[in-house]
């Protein structure tokens, strides 16, 4: 097994209290894993670290063969501000990022690839619809459409699911599927324990802590579930500087 | 007759013209930068720096004179330390940015008007405060105008990171670090378009050439690119009526022209295509699908 990403002894979190603490492990390349834990988990901490949003409080991760631009992430739905005046094309144009930069023109070839883009998750004739006029599901797939374009080794995706009815949850994973099929590495933040059961053959149980991480039978255990549960969520604003090395 | 009350003022008076000339260059620059003061929630800001311009500019007036560079680059250093101060102060303290920017603009409007007061006149005290949109001389109005290229050329430079911080902050800096450089550059844009609203109409009303276009701009278009076009639009066209409406009617021409830029907000709130007033009150039969 190849490693894509490693976490030395990581810790992340807010002024200076961990969200994710003491995490070591490998993500195998081409693997697709799914990140489950109670809310305040660190779920979305931990990813926001993966893609260099924010900078770990202790340890490190390790890319390997990869820089953290390169790494196609989607952020959780409530952070986009769906009220700025922005059409669907433009949107999912951002996609091409990491190809055009800050300036490069949007070419006859690159407006075909948002158009198969857009074809890909059925949003075919949105193009010029202001992003404040999707519905949530519409949402969900025109930010797919942009992962697609971004074409990544690695892909993070932050509770890719929640709110998202039946029909559009198996259309986008059908793209994940076809993403683990690529070869390409993906980690997906779910509460779905049944979907994760399904689809996803590793999971990561956390609640700040690792509680278990492996083969999704072996994780999602009644026991594992039920200690992930009961790890306490608030800060405690007494806390004392954590004793373990890092 | 259409001819003596659009064509011949400026045909007629080289300092309407150059007034013109200052205005439309000033509602190109001012109106795209509005646009996003308005969308990055920044309008307040917006207008705290315009004060904050002021002392500055008065330093250099106390030092020089009416010296149009002291004068501008005064105003360019005030307006950049109290961006930076009040963004410092928010980012040290429980002080929320907009808390401080007030705190930091009232101080600066009156510490502006005790210094220009200290050597000018009442006369020169009024055009700090309202402008000398009818008195630009030649650098003043190439200033005006290399302001507002600088502006055009600046935002499309950072057009995109500007955008795309607005709307997904997340994605943007997985992707780029160029969304602090970008709010970094955009603020400098925004001081310097001050400085020349400053000079046109004053400390006091600089704002209101890149707001109130920028808010009508909001009820035609759902599209931020359609949005600046019809920001720059409506500055300009109330630039060229606020001008014809003071040179017609005797009134003070700054004022003039926001209170035209005020008028078509108005009317854009009542008839505006996108969520004017007038509009919902009458939307019509909801469509089959």
């Amino acid at each position: 097994m190849t490693e894509q990403l490693r976490f030395h002894n990581l810790t992340l979190g807010y002024d200076r209290h961990p969200a994710v603490h003491h995490l070591n492990g490998a993500i195998a390349s081409g693997s697709l894993t799914a990140v489950v834990g109670p809310n305040g988990a660190g779920k979305s901490t931990l990813f926001k670290g993966v893609v260099g949003v924010i900078k770990p409080l202790a340890g490190r991760i390790e890319l390997n063969g990869v820089r953290p631009q390169d790494i196609a992430y989607l952020p959780q739905i409530a952070d986009i501000d769906r009220t700025f005046p922005v059409n669907v094309y433009d949107m999912v144009a951002m996609g091409l990022w990491r190809r055009k930069g800050l300036f490069g023109g949007i070419g006859r070839k690159d407006r075909d690839t948002v158009e198969a883009a857009l074809a890909a998750v059925g949003l075919t004739g949105f193009e010029q619809r202001a992003i404040g006029t999707l519905s949530g599901g519409q949402m969900q797939r025109m930010l797919f459409a942009r992962l697609l374009l971004q074409d990544a080794r690695v892909i993070v995706l932050d509770e890719p699911f929640n709110a998202i009815d039946a029909k559009t949850s198996a259309d986008l994973l059908a793209l994940v599927r076809t993403w683990h099929a690529e070869q390409r590495t993906v980690l997906a933040a779910l509460h779905d324990l049944d979907l994760v059961k399904a689809h996803f053959p590793d999971a990561l149980l956390l609640a700040r802590e690792p509680v278990a991480w492996g083969a999704t039978a072996t994780v999602l255990t009644p026991e594992n579930i039920l200690k992930a549960r009961h790890m306490c969520e608030a800060f405690d604003e007494q806390a004392e500087a954590c004793a373990v090395a890092a | 007759m259409l001819y003596d009350l659009i064509i011949a003022p400026f045909a007629d008076f080289e300092f309407m013209r150059r007034a013109l000339a200052g205005t439309l260059a000033l509602a190109l620059g001012a109106g795209p930068i509005g646009v996003f003061l308005m969308l990055r929630r920044m309008s307040l800001v917006g207008d705290a720096m315009a004060h904050a311009v002021l002392p500055g500019a008065a330093i250099g007036f106390l030092i020089s004179g009416l010296n149009l560079f002291a004068m501008a680059a005064g105003g360019l250093i005030a307006g950049f330390i109290v961006a930076v101060a009040a963004g410092l102060i928010s980012r040290a303290t429980q002080l929320k940015e907009d808390a401080s920017l007030a705190a930091f603009f009232i101080v600066s409007l009156a510490l502006g008007v005790v210094i220009v007061s200290m050597k000018g006149s009442n006369i020169d005290l009024l055009h700090f405060l309202f402008g000398t949109v009818l008195a630009l001389d030649n650098q003043t109005l190439v200033m005006i105008g290399l302001n507002a290229t600088v502006t055009l050329f600046g935002l499309a430079l950072i057009y995109r990171p500007l955008v795309l911080e607005c709307v997904d902050p997340g994605f943007l800096r997985s992707v780029s670090r160029a969304g602090g450089v970008a709010h970094i550059a955009f603020l400098a844009l925004l001081v310097v378009n001050l400085v020349s609203g400053f000079h046109a109409l004053g400390t006091l009303l600089a704002v209101g050439i890149m707001i109130l276009p920028a808010v009508t701009a909001r009820f035609w278009a759902r599209d931020i690119t359609t949005m600046i076009v019809i920001a720059a639009a409506a500055g300009s066209f109330a630039g060229v009526t606020g001008l014809l409406i003071s040179y017609h009617a005797g009134a003070p021409s700054g004022p003039a022209i926001i209170l035209v830029a005020g008028a078509v907000y108005a009317l854009s709130v009542l008839f505006g295509r996108v969520d004017g007033l007038v509009w919902q009150m009458f939307p019509g039969r909801h469509l089959e699908a």
